[in-house]
């Protein structure tokens, strides 16, 4: 039997009136991980929150190695060897990469007046080493700035080994991770268990939670549902607990635009060219050609760097009037310089990070929905309160968003929520061509099934919908047909019968695949 | 209650609270009853209207999540442009005024272009027009107060006749009652209050301080929405700038010197945040309020300046501590 490393025993947490926790037990043993799963809302943040000493006010007990703890503040957490891994990542840009890991525990001379940079250049290397994580003398003197997203992820994750953690906690590690990415995140996974850590983990994702799980724990409306090891607990299980129905298959199959007679194309694209990022750098979109009809979802593959979001943020105009190439939208020829032109000719662009560039999380939800369509609700450059508040209210009452009023606060909001706040802002401008970057990150289960209801009708309605999604079985479910990008060219284009994972995985990654169109 | 700790929580009621405290402080130490005269409330708001005109275009900025600090300096360089057009060339009113707010305008927008088209960080910009603006007042006033009084080249003075403008806004209206200063204080409150609740500009400048990123890809004009605050910043400041000649009766190049200061504290006060996005001209009333009647008891009851300056530090810290949105 391994050592019991945390039992949590009854703990209830309520905000003011709001109960968001009643009476959960959570253990977890060395050299495990033990998935906690459940839709937002559920109330598993709080318990991580609990559990890092974030919220010290709470109801039931805390046990680690046998002895009852409470814990007032995050720093005794991390001293008992419980670090967490957040959503989003916590790293001093403008600082370099040892000082990052070693930060709050820097290695000190002269009796702690002098931060003693050799140790913690050395302490730091061999941490990394110790991981697997391959960074030279230099690159820990570099600035975490200058690091792509995926390497800023292990660098926080070697941050919180560096206390010497026992328990640590990953909060949806790999929302911003590519697939090889996340395979090098299970590796070091392994390692950890190796070393008899034990790990929570959080996901949404359903293939990541059989890929990793030992054992599941699952959290329905502040409570726990149950906790089963992950082989006595099948998907339709786990579904089941997490919200308290079947859910119908996800993926229902659907009339195309084959069904209802071919339409006309919405939007064409021709030798689309994105300049390079950077000097000395290859373009980020070559010479890419794509048509997309009335009614057609495309979809777009691509590992990082591979140019998806770079394509759809040159479409839309927001580097301004650099890219070259042809795009027509219903015949009519466009040349994309600016987000408000683009919006006024038919586009939309649902990007990828609602927190930083996709909402304004401080403004109402009705401020939020009208932003983009201010000009039909402001006749004459006068605001008119009653027609945003009917353009808010119709767009909030059609994508079932669950608010008390429109007044309220956008960043209040639940993560699908919020979602469909961002959707419901680029449906109210009346797009013809919606350009979707993944569309159902950080959403939960029901949410997202909901999203995807919604995007069937608006292509039935007969939009042309582009779509980025590092989630295969959303690709592949959800496209008419998938555009493998490559290095930012096309390395394939599969319809939808012919469309398998391993196809468009290996074009993604550059292979050469025959193409189909 | 409820209600009560409702309002609380708001910034507006956290703001009316702060007002409060003071007036119940003001019917405290009420030194030879002056704080139950209406003439004491009259000045209160004849003193304070110059850096109230100051702190709605510094509202305005700040909403954007910039921050203005040239405004002191527009309003010294438009006093003595005001007193040069109208006092020395006899230029009437109705031609003196616009091409004041004009150099006023060109001096705000300036500042934004500095910030919206080349991207420099608003406290640079707008601290290199502090300086600029200060050094033009100068060089156009040769150093020199521009008064009524004109040295002759033997070297005697001559004095011009006062305009009407100056006498007609250093006056009081409604039986001596309200200065003329509070209500063109109260229509640049009332100004602001349109531009920011009623017009899409207004929803563009709170979405720019926002998130100025999420707000750009939604299609706001993010540039053009800085210029306007920053625009409209150097607009209040110069009739700042005219109030101030008019209540001088001379265009003074140091006129204005670190009123930028107290508009900032006027506007944080009231509980407006540094970080954009948020807050409302109410709350810049509200502030403007609080500091007027604070300086106000301080100097009915006789503290000296150096406590007096102590003392608003201390208060202004206070405030915001206490206007801080809770967290969780």
């Amino acid at each position: 039997m391994p050592e019991k490393l945390l039992q949590l025993s009854d703990i209830g947490k309520r905000f003011g009136a709001n109960r968001v926790l009643e009476s959960v037990s959570f253990d977890l043993y060395a050299g495990e991980v033990h998935v906690l799963a459940g839709e937002n809302g559920a109330g598993k943040t709080t318990l991580i929150r609990i559990l890092a000493g974030i919220h010290p006010e709470h109801e039931g007990t805390i046990e680690l190695g046998g002895r009852t703890v409470r814990f007032r503040n995050p720093i005794e957490a991390s001293r008992h060897g419980i670090s967490v891994i957040h959503q989003e990542l916590s790293l001093v840009e403008s600082m370099s990469v040892a000082d990052n890991i070693c930060l709050g525990r820097e290695p000190a001379r002269a009796g702690g007046l002098l931060l003693d940079r050799r140790a913690q250049l050395e302490r730091a290397g061999e941490l990394c080493a110790r991981l697997g994580l391959s960074f030279t003398r230099e690159d820990l003197g570099r600035r975490a700035e200058q690091f792509p997203l995926s390497v800023k992820n292990r660098i926080e994750i070697a941050k919180a080994l560096a206390g010497d953690a026992r328990i640590i906690v990953m909060d949806e590690p790999t929302s911003a991770l590519n697939h090889e990415e996340v395979e090098r995140l299970f590796a070091l996974i392994d390692h950890l268990k190796a070393r008899g850590c034990g790990i929570v983990y959080i996901t949404h994702k359903m293939e990541e939670i059989y890929r990793v799980a030992d054992r599941i724990t699952v959290l329905r409306d502040g409570r726990r549902v149950g906790t089963a090891a992950a082989a006595d607990c099948p998907p339709p299980t786990l579904i089941r607990w997490m919200i308290g129905r079947d859910l119908a298959e996800q993926f229902a199959p659907r009339a195309g635009p084959a069904a209802t007679g071919v339409r006309a194309p919405r939007l064409v694209v021709s030798r689309f060219t994105v300049p390079s990022p950077g000097p000395g750098r290859p373009p980020a979109v070559r010479d890419l050609s794509v048509a997309v009809r009335a009614g057609e979802i495309v979809g777009f593959a691509g590992l990082q760097g591979a140019g998806c979001s770079e394509l759809f943020n040159g479409l839309f105009g927001a580097y301004g009037a650099v890219c070259g190439g042809r795009v027509e939208i219903d015949g009519e020829p466009v040349r994309p310089e600016s987000p408000g032109a683009s919006i006024r000719r038919g586009l939309a662009f649902l990007t990828g990070d609602r927190k930083n560039t996709g909402l304004v999380l401080g403004m109402s939800v009705e401020r939020n929905v009208s932003l983009s369509s201010l000009p039909r609700v402001s006749p004459g450059g006068v605001l008119s309160p009653g027609l945003e508040r009917s353009l808010a209210e119709h767009y909030v009452g059609a994508l079932g968003i669950r608010l008390e009023s429109v007044d309220q606060e956008t960043g209040a909001l639940s993560g699908g929520n919020q979602q469909k706040v961002a959707l419901a802002k680029w449906l109210a401008t009346r797009p013809r061509v919606l350009l979707l970057e993944e569309p159902t990150r950080g959403v939960d289960v029901g949410a997202k099934h909901e999203i995807y209801g919604l995007l069937r009708g608006l292509a039935a309605e007969g939009l042309a919908i582009l779509l980025i999604s590092t989630e295969m079985p959303e690709l592949l479910g959800l496209c008419d047909r998938v555009v493998a990008l490559h290095r930012g060219r096309v390395m394939g284009v599969f319809d939808r019968s012919e469309a398998t994972p391993e196809r468009v995985l290996a074009a993604a990654m550059g292979a050469d695949v025959p193409q189909g169109n | 209650m409820r209600t009560l700790r409702r309002w609380i929580e708001r910034p507006e009621g956290r703001a009316l609270f702060a007002l409060l405290f003071i007036l119940v402080i003001g019917c405290v130490f009420n030194a030879h009853d002056a704080f139950f005269r209406w003439g004491t409330h009259r000045d209160m708001l004849r003193q304070v209207s110059v850096y109230g005109i100051l702190a709605c275009g510094m509202t305005l900025v700040i909403v954007t999540g910039g921050i203005d600090l040239s405004v002191g300096s527009v309003l010294g360089l438009c006093a003595v442009v005001f007193a040069q057009l109208s006092l020395r060339r006899g230029l009437p009113a109705p031609v003196a005024v616009p091409a004041v707010l004009a150099v006023g305008a060109a001096a705000g927008l300036a500042s934004g272009a500095a910030v919206a088209r080349y991207r420099i960080q608003p406290f640079i910009a707008t601290l290199a027009m502090m300086v600029f603006a200060r050094g033009l007042a100068k060089w156009l006033s040769g150093g020199e107060k521009v008064s009524r009084a004109v040295q002759q080249p033997d070297g005697s003075f001559s004095y011009v006749d006062l305009p009407g403008a100056f006498e007609r806004l250093d006056a009081k209206v409604w039986g001596g009652n309200v200065a003329v200063v509070t209500l063109v204080f109260l229509g640049c409150v009332a100004l602001s209050w349109v531009v920011l609740t009623r017009l899409r500009y207004g929803r563009y400048l709170y979405a720019t301080g926002g998130n100025e990123e999420a707000a750009r890809l939604s299609g706001v004009p993010v540039r053009r929405a800085k210029l306007l605050a920053y625009g409209m910043s150097g607009v209040f400041g110069a009739v700042a700038g005219i109030c101030q000649a008019a209540q001088e009766q001379q265009g003074d190049p140091e006129a204005g010197v670190s009123y930028e200061l107290t508009a900032i504290a006027i506007a944080v006060i009231g509980g407006n945040s540094l970080a954009g996005g948020r807050g409302g001209i109410g709350l810049t009333l509200l502030g403007a309020m609080t500091i007027g009647y604070l300086e106000k008891i301080l100097s009915i009851n006789a503290v000296a300046e150096s406590s007096r300056l102590m003392l608003t530090g201390a208060i202004i810290l206070a405030a915001v501590l206490l206007q801080r949105r809770r967290i969780e």
